[in-house]
């Protein structure tokens, strides 16, 4: 009996459920996809910038990466104003989760590469390679592979992040859901359903991953 | 222009504080075959990875077929040349390395044709089939495709001389190739050496394995303390060392 009225209830909230799912996978791809490309220059900042750069850069990851991110989030949406960047809740939250983003894939991306022997770009060297042709076919391949599980454990943390946007009113699954649950006080039951949908989301990530990783694991 | 092969002028090269190259005086011919022995941290090794700026030094020159080696000097300023320069040099010259350092991502086969199509600018095809060509020299055609994880140490070290070799370079730098073999393995590439400085090859080779060196060099070169010790041809370095030190040397390592 319960359990119809709970698929009744649902099926009556599809429209803001599935809109609040798309807001929350948009501002997931959004803030990993840009949390990534800037990593990405964050990581290679910190491995080969010059000195001041790479203080600058450690200055930033480092400081990020010991905020909390709701503090980030509500920094994003409430000072930036402040200072004349008006943004709307979603592109704050956006922004907020990006910069948190990139911190971590810049460090992923610092450690991958450092971990790759000396010898690799000596012997790329020695055949004549220049520095981004060692990149590109020595290296970056190699840092990839590397980079790939902890990407997608980052990738997940996003879209669990992403709930924090709640906060500043960003009509996501959470925020969503708990609109709900509170004009049919069905929290136990919707509550449950918007876990299983995180679940089902970031499974569906770290299942990607396993599945890139294999394609491109190194025969040994 | 000299005419030699390689011209190394009082090579200076300090880490820091500390002098490794104290002044290295050499000179090699086409078709030289010559291996620099010494005790570890004589700067044998060294003055090799100068040959092609994988390390900095700090004086003297460097030339290989009277082209200078990394520097220039104008105005009385000497100063690093080019990144794009330093790497057309480097491919001069071919190395080897003690611990092979194959690409660990890429079939034998592609290991030997990254230089070839990226350097070389040969066509894949082109590439592969002058990459099958060495792999089968060095005895490894049906494991063209096998990753650098599926071989043996021998068989890698060989892939590794195919891919310096394939390159066409001037002269070859062997740096202590078979040192991380285990034993049973060594003589698989020390076999494709021999073969190559039978071809006249130009080489230098620093190595441990005396009984090698006395057989396919045509000079040896005794490193101490960041100097020649001594050099000369291999029966007159071994059965009648000139200077204490290299006796010494000599009494101590294995000549198997």
């Amino acid at each position: 009996m319960e359990l119809v009225t709970f698929f009744e209830t649902l099926w009556l909230a599809r429209i803001p459920i599935l809109k609040g799912i798309g807001v929350t996978v948009s501002i997931s791809v959004l803030a990993i996809l840009v949390g990534t490309v800037l990593g990405i220059g964050v990581g290679l900042a910190l491995t080969y910038g010059a000195r001041p750069l790479r203080w600058l850069v450690r200055g930033y990851t480092d400081f990020i990466r010991g905020t909390p991110v709701l503090v980030l989030v509500l920094a994003s949406y409430y000072v930036l104003g402040t200072v004349g960047i008006d943004l709307g809740p979603f592109q704050a939250g956006v922004l907020a989760l990006a910069v948190f983003c990139s911190s971590h894939v810049g460090e992923i991306v610092r450690g991958a590469l450092q971990s790759i022997p000396k010898g690799q770009t000596e012997a790329a060297k020695a055949i004549g390679l220049t520095f981004p042709q060692t990149f590109a076919y020595v290296l970056g391949p190699q840092a990839l592979r590397q980079v790939l599980p902890a990407w997608v454990n980052t990738a997940a943390e996003m879209v669990k992040a992403s709930t924090l946007l709640s906060i500043i009113g960003v009509a996501e699954l959470l925020l969503r859901t708990q609109e709900l649950i509170s004009r049919t006080f069905m929290s136990l039951e919707f509550y449950f359903f918007a876990g299983f949908l995180y679940f089902a989301v970031n499974y569906g990530i770290e299942r990607f991953g396993r599945y890139v990783e294999r394609k491109t694991s190194i025969p040994s | 222009m000299t005419g030699n092969l390689l011209e190394i002028r009082d090579l200076h090269k300090r880490y820091g504080d500390v002098e490794v190259l104290k002044g290295v005086d050499c000179t090699m011919a086409q078709g030289d075959v010559i291996s620099i022995i010494g005790s570890s941290g004589s700067g044998k090794t060294t003055m090799l990875r100068c040959i092609n700026m994988l390390e900095e030094f700090q004086g003297g020159s460097i030339r290989i077929d009277g082209e200078e080696i990394g520097y220039e000097t104008t105005g009385g300023t000497r100063r690093r040349k080019k990144e794009k320069e330093i790497a057309r040099q480097r491919a001069m010259t071919g190395m080897a390395f003690q611990q092979f350092n194959l690409f660990p991502h890429m079939s034998a086969a592609e290991n030997v044709m990254l230089g070839l199509v990226k350097v070389k600018g040969m066509r894949r095809d082109e590439a592969r089939s002058v990459a099958e060509k060495w792999l089968d020299r060095v005895g490894l055609a049906e494991r063209r495709d096998r990753f650098p994880g599926q071989l043996s140490g021998g068989q890698q070290q060989r892939v590794a001389i195919a891919r310096a070799i394939a390159m066409n370079p001037k002269l070859m730098l062997f740096d202590e190739v078979t040192s991380a073999l285990d034993p049973e393995l060594v003589n698989e590439v020390l076999q494709v050496i021999k073969d190559l400085a039978r071809d006249g090859m130009s080489m230098l080779l620093v190595t441990h394995e005396m009984r090698f060196a006395y057989e396919v060099s045509s000079r040896v070169i005794f490193m101490n303390q960041g100097r020649i010790g001594e050099e000369g041809n291999p029966r007159e370095m071994f059965l009648k060392p000139q200077t204490e030190r290299l006796a010494e040397f000599l009494k101590t390592s294995t000549f198997n």
